[in-house]
């Protein structure tokens, strides 16, 4: 097993539990993501095994309660779970912040018990794939504008709009997708195959190859009245979702930045130019320190985000600065230990490049950097610079 | 089925040991520790056994409070109990087995797994020894096993060049080889709830042990390749110096 650095002596603030999840975790990624991951991201291809496989684990949903399938774990633990698969690839931790965060959280907070008897089992065994619809092709950073309708019908409602950038799109059972009803922002399930519903895949993506990203599309589509998520009222709504899985995302970070870290250190050490190896290189060690420095830095502000989370103290704004923090340290030192690498680091045979790709991504989705900077910028000062 | 697995905790395989100050046992520092890997082959043989037929699987461990750590491993892999032998005092091989045996002989034991070897000392002597102490056959080295209705056990063994099938009857012991069968991850809810399965604590009878360890040393480091030159040129002075530099020709 690979048992990572842990240079600030960080696992002593972990409980045994949270270690063993860990510890899992990585011999997980080791095994089943690491051997398959960059011939998945040759190809455009999402490893469809490894939800199954994934779910065994208790990966989805693991801060929900066990009736409803879930794993009865606190955040540290779904932090944790998320930076080991983001160790691995950015788009199989999308994937899992999708289903937990964004799919399952919904239904849970906001849904019917009906709802959730139906719907959170199978998304935590992964029998079923769901996806998140809030992103429109003209609204992102403000989702409040989007354009996607719902309108009364009976019993039925009709959406018409489309939503764009949608992880697992294509590939999933059921979409929570958020459309205004009489002006006020609503959540709907709708399922695969229902008229008026299709999801095309987008191509030609130079970042989270081995993640499907969709679009979604609804010319009257007609959903029963039930499918409508009684609790969830305004943009607050899909907000609260989107602060769990960024809250998911900051922990990511701390995987992929790893993940380019390692492959650096273990280059340095053994490539040697000038009769040395060029980690004796003053500038080199200088890149080995700001990443060793700053994946520290990420796991204590991640960690304690969780601990606040797991006594509810947790902010929208803590998690603001969490999410950017990561990404940004992460996609810096991706972009390091590609200069370390030199021209190997543009090879699939490292990591580095793919998680420097994802990591673009990365870094605008989930609020934008700048957002993020926006987010907490107002709650330093009490104005909003982005009204 | 009341079925028991032994297990060993030991430096991860990762992990670079070093000799302590002492000079005769490993420095524990910025030491990871784990179930010994082909221990996971006897508790999954355990759970599966258990699954097939009703039962319950106890992880037995010898060693110090730390090793509680990984009899909850084996807790989070679905066994139901821990049997924690407490000793701070290392052991020799007997002297765990002795340990193993006296706690499992009155439990009426109907199968104890363990692995082949523990990764860390690599004795390679606890199923033989268990067997021979607890008066019960021992199938050493499993690549595959089958164990039947009426009690009968077939297993395979690998032996030098080829394979060999045994067959046995329970109760007995049994170790695991790799390839056995692919042990599982521990899962979260199994995680979860490895804290609030009972773990049973035993003091062990005294023990001298009959083997002492003199002195630890790391394998004398490989000195740098030579190279004598290049092509045919080159085989005579090669020839010359394993002949007479190092002396192997």
């Amino acid at each position: 097993m690979n048992t990572g650095s842990d240079f600030f002596n960080i696992d002593s603030l972990l409980t045994e539990d949270e270690l063993m999840v860990r510890d899992t975790m990585r011999s997980f990624v080791d095994r089943e993501v690491l051997p398959v991951i960059e011939e998945a991201n040759r190809e455009n291809r999402f490893p469809m095994d490894l939800p199954k496989k994934m779910a065994e684990l208790g990966v989805f949903g693991p801060t929900l309660p066990g009736e409803y399938g879930g794993g009865d774990a606190n955040y540290v633990i779904y932090g944790l779970m998320m930076q080991e698969l983001e160790r691995g690839d950015s788009g199989i931790r999308s994937f899992a912040s999708v289903q937990t965060s964004l799919v399952m959280y919904p239904i849970f907070r906001y849904g019917t018990e009906e709802q959730k008897r139906r719907w959170l089992p199978a998304l935590a065994s992964a029998e079923s794939i769901g996806c998140f619809g809030l992103t429109e092709p003209d609204h992102g950073s403000d989702p409040g504008g989007m354009v996607t309708r719902a309108v009364r019908d009976g019993d039925s409602f009709v959406l018409n709009g489309a939503k764009m950038w949608i992880t697992n799109g294509t590939i999933a059972d059921v979409a929570v997708v958020w459309a205004k009803l009489d002006g006020e922002v609503r959540g709907f399930l709708v399922e695969k195959g229902t008229p008026g519903f299709t999801a095309p895949e987008m191509k030609g993506k130079h970042s989270l190859r081995a993640s499907v990203t969709s679009e979604l599309v609804f010319q009257d589509c007609r959903i029963p009245a039930e499918n409508i998520l009684p609790g969830a009222k305004g943009l607050k709504a899909p907000l609260s979702c989107l602060t769990q899985a960024r809250y998911g995302i900051s922990w990511g970070a701390i995987g992929a930045a790893t993940a380019c870290y390692e492959t650096a250190l273990d280059y340095a050490k053994t490539r040697t130019q000038f009769d040395r190896p060029i980690a004796s290189f003053q500038l080199v060690q200088q890149k080995l320190t700001f990443m060793e420095t700053e994946i520290t830095k990420a796991r204590l502000l991640s960690l304690h985000l969780g601990r606040l989370q797991d006594q509810q103290k947790a902010t929208f704004y803590h998690v603001s600065m969490a999410k950017r923090n990561n990404v940004d340290i992460a996609l810096q030192i991706a972009r390091m230990a590609r200069d370390v690498l030199g021209a190997n680091g543009i090879l699939d045979e490292y990591p580095v490049m793919r998680h420097m790709n994802n990591l673009e991504s990365v870094r605008t989705y989930e609020g934008t950097h700048d957002i993020h900077t926006l987010i907490i910028g107002q709650a330093i000062t009490g104005i909003a610079a982005y009204t | 089925m009341n079925i028991f697995v032994c297990v060993s905790h030991v430096p991860d395989t990762t992990t670079k040991v070093q000799v302590g100050e002492d000079g005769k046992s490993i420095d524990p520092s910025g030491v990871t520790w784990i179930l010994n890997p082909y221990d996971e082959y006897a508790v999954e043989a355990a759970l599966q056994l258990k699954e097939a037929r009703e039962g319950e699987v106890t992880v037995v461990c010898f060693g110090p409070d730390a090793v509680k750590e990984t009899i909850r491993k084996g807790l989070a892999m679905g066994a139901d109990k821990g049997l924690h032998i407490k000793s701070d005092q290392p052991r020799d091989s007997f002297g765990t087995a002795k340990a193993l045996a006296e706690t499992l002989k009155d439990r009426e034991a109907d199968v104890i797994f363990c692995g082949r070897q523990s990764i860390d000392y690599d004795g390679w002597q606890m199923a033989g020894l268990l067997g021979e102490m607890l008066d019960l056959p021992s199938v050493t080295v499993a690549s595959k096993l089958e164990i039947k209705e009426d009690g009968s056990i077939e297993a395979e063994r690998e032996i030098e060049g080829g394979m060999e099938t045994v067959v046995s009857k329970l109760p007995a012991v049994i170790s695991a080889q790799k390839g056995l069968n692919d042990p599982r991850y521990p899962k979260l809810q199994g995680i979860m709830q490895a804290k609030r399965k009972p773990i049973e604590d035993v003091e062990p009878s005294p023990y001298k042990n009959r083997v002492e360890v003199l002195e630890m040393s790391k394998p004398p480091v490989k000195s740098a390749g030579k190279i004598v030159g290049e092509g045919p040129d080159a085989v005579k002075e090669l020839v010359k110096l394993l002949h007479e530099e190092a002396k192997v020709i």
